[in-house]
């Protein structure tokens, strides 16, 4: 049985944040969850995955955030409590259904889950997600603690329902990938059949509705106002005029610093966990009750502006302070040394940071060497590349290569370098278009499987319609690898009992109107390179889908293969070191032993046995057994 | 009781994240509070990954420069790199093994001589302790058992409050069925190691 699904009381569990609000969501008794993978949201939807298996809730991958958002606000408009996971970019693809959800509301709990990255762990940008619940209008709550982010889902439930909106519920990368102890509360039996009962006058959005709408959205907004203000999740505690304003993870930065720096009987912390919409009432009563007020909270100033509006509003004139050269930065996460190191400051204490160990002391430092994330050793994507930058060379052409979201984007480095633009999902189709269109010349492009499903598709109509003219190339390698391996709908390897119907990404693309759609194994670096080929000669847009599994993907499911072993002939003695100036297979490199025979080597353990280094050089070939 | 942090510093595919969590399991198991903190995602492919465990009356997850009680380092220029997040009272538990990265294995950059590393960890903090947990996994009967015989070195060293028995519980429990038997005994050998 899955851990989550434990039906004992009172258990302490020590899990993962996003875990935590899984196991919140079946106690408030969810019916239906849906996602799509990212980082930091994807343990949410894995295991929701894994739970559906063995229980009567209905789980899916959806080909991206808006279509997420939308089927479980289907769910929920016919009653069953639905939950939708993302990464905080996820939101933007998902804000459109998500404004106007507001509007029409919800019958059933809803709850949408948006993990935000401070600092870019693994994203392309740190923007502030708190402040689409003000864009949205929505109830937002914010977990500090793993045991939390378990009760304020299962509450999220209560207020969705009781509001009938949406409720937001945001997290950050070090909560969704914290782990902390969890006691467990009583499973909820989930509603799981709804029905849905037409009210046009409510859920038609067309502008005679809408008008009305709004206004309920605002009085279910104030409703929600007093919620806040009596919610268990804001609360001040501490004494002293000296006030700290906080929410979300840096609470526990500034809760640990007030007892380093022992100054809890100076001081009144106001905790935020409810945080949309501003809890005035309360707040106010805070703000009256000290002579100042720190405001740590990362990223945007959203608390402190709100603190500085209920101040004004109501009279009151202490520095409230917090964005700040001086103080916080608007910039990337914190981290609790530097927090209890500008409340120190702020507060005019007597404070020694600790003294770290500095290795620009050791005199004898050398150049330490950087270790930079690499595609795997047999990646098809950096057999693709190697067949589109060795055709490139061969014919003498420069390209600009807009790229996409995916492991694949690691071709940016050296020696591949076959990244010039990035922005989001899908961008690498259109702007390709852009680029094309406005520079006159030609552009490959590159796009996964999984993204090519997410968001590449209608941008692939468009340049059909419009009569762009550039290469898109699709890496298929069967699964959306860099999240962990979730499945979509062109998968081909899946796990055991899975009867999705299987979506041809190839027949997609001659759907779409693309006259030269070729599909190849890049693993054949030869037929590859004579597709690369075509397409650039052709002068006419051109897909290519460059196909085969992800080897680690392929391991997991179906077992580790035999593979075969390679070695390098003894007439590599050369100064030649082409293979890793222009192909950069972890598993291929120089031989600096002292005895060594051949310039290069192969690491056995790394290499996979693709051999797709054999096809470019003939000095390395299958090992004899 | 004092609280303890623990710093976790390797590369993608050593098994620093099992490391983790068995060692935040077995100090709940020894009756404290533990938290942890990890990062997935792209840095895990082939890049440097680190990792957190806090023991004890703490609510912040991440460690700050200077802050770590322990560093356990599963690759020596790792080890060296994460120093910042120690101080002259810190311990350091390194394993010896290199991971050659890729731009020193084609030849752009080199890789340090580690002895010369571990002189100046050494004289930086108050105890470093050094093991090559390859060949002791080896031993064990895997090399996928590093990560374990790194635990086990940190359990021996003594540093951190929680019994051997709790540790071996978890391993128990907590580390897939058919690898328990290996895990204990790389757990024994890095614990001995010292």
């Amino acid at each position: 049985m899955h851990p989550l699904l434990t039906e004992e009381v009172d258990k302490r569990l020590f899990l993962l944040g996003n875990e935590a609000i899984v196991r919140g969501a079946l106690e408030a008794g969810v019916a239906f969850a849906t996602t799509y993978p990212g980082t930091p949201a994807s343990e949410i939807g894995d295991n929701f995955f894994r739970i559906a298996a063995e229980s009567e809730l209905y789980f899916e991958y959806s080909t991206n955030e808006k279509v997420a958002l939308e089927t479980a606000a289907g769910a929920a408009v016919s009653g069953l409590r639905a939950i939708c996971s993302m990464k905080h970019v996820g939101l933007n693809v998902a804000a459109d259904p998500l404004m106007t959800l507001a509007y029409v509301g919800v019958r059933g709990g809803m709850v949408v889950v948006t993990a935000d990255d401070p600092s870019m762990f693994s994203s392309q940008n740190e923007q502030d997600n708190r402040m689409y619940a003000r864009l949205s209008g929505l109830p937002m709550f914010e977990p500090a603690s793993v045991q939390e982010a378990k009760e304020m889902t299962e509450a999220a439930f209560r207020i969705s329902e009781a509001l009938e909106l949406p409720v937001l519920l945001r997290t950050t990368t070090r909560l969704s990938h914290g782990r902390g102890i969890v006691t467990t509360g009583s499973l909820m039996p989930p509603k799981t059949r709804g029905a849905f009962e037409k009210e046009s006058s409510r859920f038609v959005s067309v502008p005679a509705n809408a008008r009305v709408r709004h206004r309920v959205l605002l009085s279910q907004g104030e409703k929600a106002r007093y919620m806040a203000c009596i919610s268990p999740y804001n609360t001040v505690t501490g004494k002293g005029r000296w006030g700290i304003a906080t929410s979300g993870i840096a609470y526990n930065y500034v809760a640990d610093a007030v007892k380093d720096l022992g100054i809890q009987a100076r001081v009144k912390v106001l905790k935020l966990g409810f945080t949309y919409p501003f809890p005035e009432k309360l707040v106010v009563e805070f703000i009256r009750s000290v002579d100042k007020i720190l405001v740590v909270e990362e990223l945007e100033p959203v608390l402190e502006d709100n603190l500085k509006v209920t101040a004004q509003t109501n009279g009151l004139a202490i520095p409230i302070v917090g964005k700040d050269p001086e103080l916080f930065s608007r910039l990337y996460e914190y981290d609790p040394g530097m927090v209890r190191e500008v409340i120190a400051r702020f507060f005019e204490l007597r404070y020694t940071p600790p003294r770290p160990v500095d290795i620009k002391e050791d005199r004898g430092a050398v150049q330490l060497p950087v270790r930079p994330p690499n595609l795997c050793a047999g990646c098809p994507h950096r057999a693709t590349y190697y067949a589109v930058t060795s055709v490139l060379r061969e014919t003498q052409t420069e390209m600009v290569f807009p790229t996409d979201i995916g492991c694949y984007i690691l071709g940016l480095l050296p020696p591949l370098q076959t990244a010039d633009l990035l922005i989001c999902m899908g961008s690498s189709v259109t702007s390709a278009a852009g680029i094309s269109k406005a520079t006159g010349k030609r552009v490959i492009a590159f796009i996964g499987d999984s993204t090519f499903f997410h968001s590449g598709i209608t941008g692939l109509i468009n340049a059909v319609h419009n009569r762009h003219n550039f290469i898109l190339v699709i890496l298929d390698n069967g699964t959306t690898a860099m999240t962990g391996h979730q499945p979509h709908p062109g998968v081909e390897i899946t796990p055991a009992g899975w009867d999705k119907p299987y979506i041809s990404v190839e027949a997609i693309a001659t759907a779409c109107g693309v006259e030269q759609v070729s599909v190849v194994n890049p693993i054949n670096l030869g037929k590859t390179k004579a597709a690369v080929k075509k397409a650039l000669e052709s002068n006419k847009l051109s897909v290519i889908i460059a196909k085969a599994p992800c080897p680690l993907h392929e391991a997991r499911v179906r077992g580790k293969k035999k593979k075969r072993g390679f070695v390098v002939g003894p007439e590599c003695n050369t100064d030649c070191t082409e293979c890793i100036d222009t192909f950069g297979c972890p598993a291929l490199y120089k031989n600096t032993a002292p005895d060594a025979k051949t310039t290069m080597i192969i690491n056995e353990d790394l290499c996979i046995g693709c051999g797709v280094c054999t096809q470019f050089c003939k000095k390395i070939r299958p090992k004899k057994v | 009781m004092d609280n303890y942090r623990v710093y976790f510093t390797g590369v993608g595919g050593q098994g620093t994240l099992l490391a983790t969590t068995v060692l935040a399991e077995a100090a709940i198991l020894a009756g404290h509070n533990a938290l942890a903190s990890e990062v997935h995602g792209m840095a895990q492919r082939g890049g440097v990954v680190e990792s957190t465990v806090m023991i004890g009356d703490i609510k912040s997850s991440i460690i700050s420069d200077g802050e770590a009680d322990v560093l356990l380092g599963f690759e020596p220029v790792e080890t060296y790199r994460a120093m910042r997040k120690c101080l002259a009272d810190s311990v350091v538990v390194s394993n010896t093994v290199p991971i050659i990265p890729y731009g020193v294995a084609i030849g752009r950059g080199a890789y340090p001589d580690v002895d010369k590393l571990f002189d100046f960890i050494r004289s930086r903090v108050k105890q470093l302790i050094i093991l090559n947990a390859q060949a002791l996994a080896e031993q064990a009967g895997s090399t996928l058992a590093a990560n374990i015989v790194m635990l086990g070195a940190l359990a021996g060293s003594g540093v951190l409050p929680i019994p051997r028995g709790a540790y071996e519980q978890t391993i128990r429990t907590k580390t897939k069925e058919k690898f328990v038997r290996t895990n204990l005994r790389a757990f024994r050998l890095g614990f001995a190691a010292l």
